[in-house]
């Protein structure tokens, strides 16, 4: 068994021929306040040492994951009367962002076992360990996170997305809505020949709150109470003030 | 023009906003009330997080009612001892009510007894201002005497104090209860509390109309200042933009408001306002009633 591994490693080595260059229209995503989501424009090349094999077409898949983060799916039911959350699961670590682009159909461009093992499209890069413990049925609760995620804009999978020209240079573009998390967004490339990964490149881009949003949010979670007294400051000034322009505008 | 909600961590359109504020503050100003009681909910509408919702209208409260009561320090019509009585219940109340608050949220129930408590005390209220209010016009309009206030229970009570403003000797514990319960109510709701303490006020306590709605502004600055404080300490769920937004659209609208306001007679300000209270519960009872399109939510875990 170990022998044949090796002998197979052997054969896929010179397939590694295939490496991806790649440029990014931005590696930085800055959350300001007139932030409204952002398209992150990808564009690459592939270098090879020697021709084009011409046994598979060569397929591109981008993927772009936020950071994991735990969330909790609850499942409302009907309890006299009314609606009301009745179970939930705790789901250890989901993206919370999550964009796959392929050049091609999903089951022409990877296979199940590579799917696996690189953990690529949602349904594999959300991660419930002990679902079955929690709740009798947590494959509804994971395909109502993913639905409502990609309602949201912040799960999707954009098949035939990715432009690959002559299987040497790709392009595809990538939408990030509004409501994202800060973070490293990993962001990975493959490409697969007959379902099977060849080549993987992966580079990271940092979304980030700045200026004013930076300088809130960080007061925020370092001095709350600075910060709520704040809050009640520019509150008591706004009222204050309004009251004085008005009166101002009455006997003026 | 779309702006981002550092806190909210949403991006919403900011016209919308000052709109919201603008149109609530009109509402409040004529009514009396804070608005949170509508406002609220319809920052859950726009896909403003719930908790959010509730810290940050709690500070809105703060201006819209400091705008308020500077008018009504003016006319004197401010009874600052039973206002002093009414904020110590708040301020304990309040704590309360964010503890309460902060257990919920961990058990996922929070929206349901935001909810819930929405549907009880507006259907509540807002029947009884409605039926009251339609007796009230019928006494006018034969010609009869409003009811004088008579001596009920509430005067049998020990620790009697004096408030001249209001012209009452009675004691303070039913003050104090209404604080505590109004604080409560201003911490898991979002609200100040105005449209329970108003009529509380009027029909527990036989406090004199003109100066109730003042009374009621000036304790419901602490207590919403407190929550504000309480919330931006604990969950961090104080968006400051938002705020701003609010509320410049709100002090802007309630100074119209007033001004509508001072136009109507007090029966038919009453009578609108219990229609409008009722609306606003027939409708969350309805959310509650019939069965949601998603039966699942997804909410991240807060503190990794």
């Amino acid at each position: 068994m170990r022998w044949l591994l090796l002998i197979l490693t052997l054969i896929a080595a010179p397939m590694r021929a295939e490496e991806v260059v790649l440029g990014l229209s931005q590696d930085q995503v800055s959350i300001s306040t007139n932030f409204d989501g952002s398209e992150i424009t990808l564009y690459g090349a592939i270098k090879r040492e020697e021709p084009i094999p011409s046994d598979e077409p060569l397929q591109v898949l981008v993927a772009i994951s936020g950071p994991l983060e735990p969330v909790t799916v609850r499942r409302k039911d009907r309890r006299l009367g009314i609606w009301v959350n009745v179970d939930a699961l705790s789901v250890s670590a989901a993206p919370s962002f999550y964009a796959i682009a392929t050049s091609a159909p999903w089951s022409d461009v990877i296979n199940e076992a590579d799917d696996l093992r690189h953990t690529i499209s949602i349904p594999r890069a959300i991660r419930s360990v002990g679902a079955w413990s929690q709740v009798a049925e947590p494959q509804s609760f994971i395909d109502a996170l993913i639905r409502i995620r990609t309602d949201n804009g912040l799960y999707a999978l954009k098949e035939n997305a990715v432009e690959l020209r002559d299987s040497t240079l790709f392009t595809t573009s990538i939408r990030m809505p509004a409501n994202l998390t800060e973070g490293d967004y990993a962001t990975r490339i493959f490409l697969t020949r007959g379902g099977k990964v060849v080549s993987k490149y992966e580079t990271s881009i940092e979304v980030s709150k700045v200026g004013l949003e930076r300088w809130l949010f960080n007061l925020s979670r370092q001095q709350p109470l600075v910060y709520g007294l704040l809050s009640l400051a520019i509150a008591i000034a706004a009222g204050w003030g309004a009251s004085a322009a008005f009166r101002l505008m009455r006997t003026g | 023009m779309m702006i981002y909600l550092p806190i909210a961590e949403v991006s919403v359109n900011a016209f919308l906003l000052l709109g919201l504020g603008g149109a609530v503050g009109v509402l409040s100003g004529m009514f009396g009330v804070g608005g949170g009681f509508l406002m609220t909910p319809l920052l859950f509408f726009i896909g403003i997080p719930p908790a959010v919702a509730v810290a940050t209208e709690a500070n809105q409260i703060v201006a819209s009612s400091f705008s308020g009561v500077l008018a009504h320090l003016r006319r004197k019509t401010v009874d600052l001892r039973m206002g002093t009585v009414l904020l110590i219940g708040g301020l304990a109340g309040a704590a309360l009510g964010v503890g309460v608050f902060n257990y919920l949220k961990s058990l996922g129930q929070v929206d349901l007894l935001v909810k819930l408590c929405y549907v009880l005390f507006l259907g509540i209220i807002g029947s009884l201002m409605f039926v009251e209010s339609l007796n009230a016009i019928r006494k006018t309009k034969s010609g009869k005497p409003p009811a004088r206030k008579k001596h009920n229970w509430i005067h049998g009570l020990p620790f009697k104090m004096r408030f001249r403003t209001s012209g009452l000797y009675i004691s303070v514990i039913p003050p104090l209860i209404v604080g505590v319960l109004v604080g409560i109510l201003a911490a898991i709701m979002g609200v100040g509390g105005g449209f329970i303490m108003v009529p509380a006020m009027i029909y527990l306590l036989g406090m004199p109309t003109k100066v109730v709605v003042g009374t009621s502004l000036f304790q419901i600055i602490f207590v919403t200042g407190f929550t504000t404080l309480l919330h931006a300490t604990t969950n961090y769920t104080v968006d400051m933009v938002l705020a701003v937004l609010l509320l410049v659209g709100g002090v802007v609208g309630a100074q119209f408001g007033t001004v509508i306001g001072s136009k109507l007679k007090a029966e038919q300000l009453r009578i609108l306002l219990a229609i409008m209270v009722l609306a606003v519960c027939g409708k969350l009872a309805l959310d509650l009633l019939i069965q949601p399109s998603e039966l699942y939510s997804v909410g991240v875990v807060e503190g990794h």
